[in-house]
């Protein structure tokens, strides 16, 4: 057990810090502190390139695909720096933290060669497409068909069906979509792990509305859309068992950043709280401790989340993680309007638009049901970690 | 940074765990609850003396193993976990960082010599009646008197007040806190047990009559209240170790018990009412290891944490304790309410734990005075 860092470890913190800050006050300026899933689309791509180009994009990375062979304890540091340094969220991160590190795991060569470094880059976006309408928390009753082809340049998979959820879509170059690709087959058998070009007439991408007013996910209608054969990951039928690959890397250092997004917020409501008073209340006292207390714990769980999956473990706290941090914004975000009473339930601006606070209360409903609902992570955590009988399943 | 525990870490840990399993079935917890001490002396002499447990954190220049908090908590995960009664909490865990934080050189000499050599036992009085903790509740006075201080008022809620050869006593004095450490055996103090809610830890009331205490028995001059905060911080570390030691053994037994009970011709633990609340006791669990880890390594690495990663271990710990109790007695359905069955004595201990050195509410209005009571916010990262 040690908490510290090395000489060496703190040398490259500084240097981290250095170049962010040198950037963030320089030409990205404007985009300091923007944390929107897509707002301000074309500086935040221009943010991309530049971290792509500086090599601080996908410091885990091998050098040879724009990486910098980086230990954990540096991944640790550069994403600390990265968020005290009020640098935007990531639009890149479904291609940085969820398809490279499956090509990387299990990619061909070609397919890293061909892929990693344009994302390493900030050149090409990803998106996933994993739910269906009808495969949500039951995510293996997957429709959408995907059939190989004989076509004039080569072999051709042929894809039909819908996708939703699909976040970042409307500006993607590339989706990982898990596609039936055997006739008949029923479950998680018969799926394979695809990767298909979005900018295609075959491919249609329709926003949806939510409850907050914006429009962040995605339909994604796909109409004999086509792929080249060599686009899959693992082998045709092997599709269940790499996506299931890809949800554990949702587990890894990005969480660090996005802790740094709850900050912010638990930072506003403490900033409300102080200035209207309701500091003083004592139910709000112990809200604001516990809020704060949470927040710490998931530090403190992705360092061990970490350090076990640098051991090569997947380790008990890994399953709690999810509905730990969705269950804690999710308070957090009826604790925000509780502080700001009344006042909180004013919009900004007209059609429908909301300050942080309010955005938070209203948006964190959804952190409970995507990547898995509370319901579902409860089944996994205690089927998987616990050893519990199954749920009968049809 | 490296957020686990090293393997010589898990040595101690899988060696303390084989030998309490070994000598701290649930049969022989629940024998030592007959016992007149409250503990059992024979499982007492092998941690303390043949073992070296009590001074496996103390400095190797007065006996002990030179170790750090790190240690000695997962010690007392597994001591939890068992629901061991013993003086070791109080006397490694409680008192010795209190004589580490205040004591001169000379004192810290003789006292941790004694503590490491595992033939002493100490019983700390921090408070009075009214149950609040150090500072606000201390009620013993600390007086001048005829040729030399005297001690004079009641402390209660003395865990193995009455099984200890020393007692390190928290007083108030004129010029502020101060802390005397006696023989129990001296004049003027007269000790009570008390039948506690909580039958793994027994407590007594200790009063204090005029009490003589000498020089060399009293402990921090000016400013003692910060080591005392130190020692204490220290403490509450420990026992959030102890609890997560019990919220984990309950998660166990619990699991285990769900798997086999068979109603409607299936075992309960698959029916998603009972797994989703196994799952949200892991959930707690979890979090209570985080909070409890990382707490210690603060202790033995960074004390400018020491007060925040106190408060959240406390309570995280405490609660997640209480709540798996409570949550394994209702999933053990009718057996989980006998006093045949250990459940209870599991939430007895965990309703106990939660409320000493101060309770989960209480830690977390100390985190908010630390996080936004008026002054900046402590950095996150």
């Amino acid at each position: 057990m040690k908490l510290g860092f090395t000489d060496a470890e703190e040398r490259f913190r500084g240097e981290a810090a250095a170049w962010l800050d040198a950037q963030l006050s320089g030409p990205f300026r404007d985009i300091r502190g923007v944390s929107s899933l897509a707002g301000m689309l074309e500086r935040r791509q221009a943010w991309e390139r530049a971290l792509g180009a500086a090599r601080w994009s996908c410091i885990g990375w091998p050098q040879e695909y724009g990486g910098r062979n980086a230990t954990l304890a540096q991944q640790v540091i550069f994403a600390e720096e990265y968020a005290r340094s009020g640098a935007p969220g990531r639009i890149g991160h479904l291609g940085v933290e969820l398809a490279g590190p499956t090509l990387l795991a299990f990619g061909s060569a070609e397919q890293q060669r061909r892929f990693l470094p344009p994302i390493a880059r900030g050149e090409e976006f990803w998106c996933q497409g994993y739910s269906e309408p009808n495969a949500g928390s039951d995510l293996a009753n997957v429709r959408t068909r995907a059939v190989l082809t004989d076509a004039p340049g080569g072999r051709e998979w042929v894809v039909n069906g819908q996708k939703t959820w699909t976040s970042l879509a409307q500006f993607a170059d590339w989706i990982f979509a898990v596609c039936r690709t055997e006739e008949g087959s029923h479950g998680h058998h018969g799926l394979s792990y695809l990767l298909i070009p979005m900018r295609q007439p075959g491919v249609t991408v329709r926003p949806i509305r939510q409850m907050t007013g914006e429009a962040e996910f995605n339909e994604v209608f796909f109409v004999d859309a086509r792929t080249a054969a060599a686009n899959i990951v693992g082998a045709a039928g092997e599709g269940w068992r790499v996506a299931m690959g890809t949800l554990a890397f949702e587990r890894g250092v990005s969480t660090l950043a996005q802790q740094m997004n709850f900050r912010n917020e638990l930072d506003a409501i403490l900033q409300a709280a102080r200035s209207n008073g309701t500091l003083s209340d004592p139910d709000i006292r112990q809200r604001l401790a516990h809020a704060y207390a949470g927040l710490k714990l998931m530090r403190y769980s992705a360092l061990r989340m970490l350090a076990s999956a640098e051991a090569g473990r997947l380790s008990n706290e890994a399953y709690t993680y999810k509905i730990f941090w969705a269950s804690w914004r999710k308070k957090l975000g009826v604790l925000a309007l509780d502080v700001l009473g009344p006042k909180g339930e004013i919009a900004a601006a007209a059609p429908y638009e909301w300050q942080l606070l309010p955005q938070l209360f209203l948006g964190s409903r959804a952190d409970t049901i995507y990547g898995g609902t509370n319901q579902i992570q409860r089944n996994i955590i205690a089927e998987r970690a616990l050893g519990l009988p199954r749920e009968p399943r049809g | 940074m490296q957020f686990v525990h090293s393997e010589e870490q898990q040595l101690i840990r899988d060696s303390a765990r084989e030998l309490l399993a070994a000598h701290a079935t649930p049969a022989q917890v629940r024998a030592t609850l007959q016992q007149p001490l409250g503990y059992d002396p024979e499982l007492w002499r092998q941690m303390s003396s043949e073992l070296g447990w009590v001074g496996l954190a103390l400095p190797t220049s007065c006996g002990g193993a030179g170790l750090g908090w790190v240690e000695l908590c997962l010690l007392q995960e597994e001591l939890g976990r068992r629901l061991v009664a013993s003086p070791f909490f109080g006397t490694a865990a409680l008192a010795a960082p209190l004589v580490q934080a205040l004591a001169s050189e000379a004192q810290q000499r003789v006292l941790l010599s004694r503590i490491a050599s595992g033939k002493v036992r100490i019983a700390c009085v921090l408070g009075g009646a009214d149950g609040r903790p150090p500072p606000e509740g201390v009620s013993v006075e600390l007086r001048a008197g005829r040729g030399g201080a005297r001690l004079q008022g009641v402390g209660d809620f003395v865990i193995h007040g009455d099984a200890a050869d020393l007692l390190l006593v928290l007083t108030r004095a004129p010029a502020g806190l101060r802390v005397a450490v006696i023989a129990a055996t001296a004049a003027g103090v007269r000790v009570q047990p008390r039948v506690m809610l909580d039958l793994t830890r027994p407590m007594a009331r200790v009063e204090f009559t005029d009490v003589a205490v000498t020089a060399e028995e009293l402990l921090g001059g000016e400013g003692a209240e910060q080591g005392i905060e130190q020692g204490l911080q220290r403490a509450r570390i420990a026992l959030a170790a102890e609890a997560l030691g019990g919220a984990e053994r309950l998660l166990q037994m619990t699991t285990d018990y769900v798997r086999e009970r068979v109603q409607f011709g299936r075992p309960i633990g698959s029916f998603q009412a009972v797994k989703h609340r196994l799952a949200d006791m892991m959930v707690q669990v979890e979090a209570a290891k985080s909070a409890a880890w990382y707490a210690a390594c603060v202790a033995d690495e960074c004390p400018a944490q020491l007060a925040e990663a106190a408060a959240i271990a406390k309570s995280t710990c405490c609660d997640a304790f209480f709540d798996c109790a409570a949550n394994a007695i209702q999933l053990h359905g009718g057996i989980g309410f006998t006093w045949e069955h250990e459940a209870h004595l599991y939430f007895k201990r965990a309703r106990a734990s939660a409320v000493l050195l101060g309770s989960p509410a209480w830690q977390r209005e100390r985190l908010t005075r630390l996080i936004g009571g008026g002054a900046a916010a402590t950095p996150l990262f």
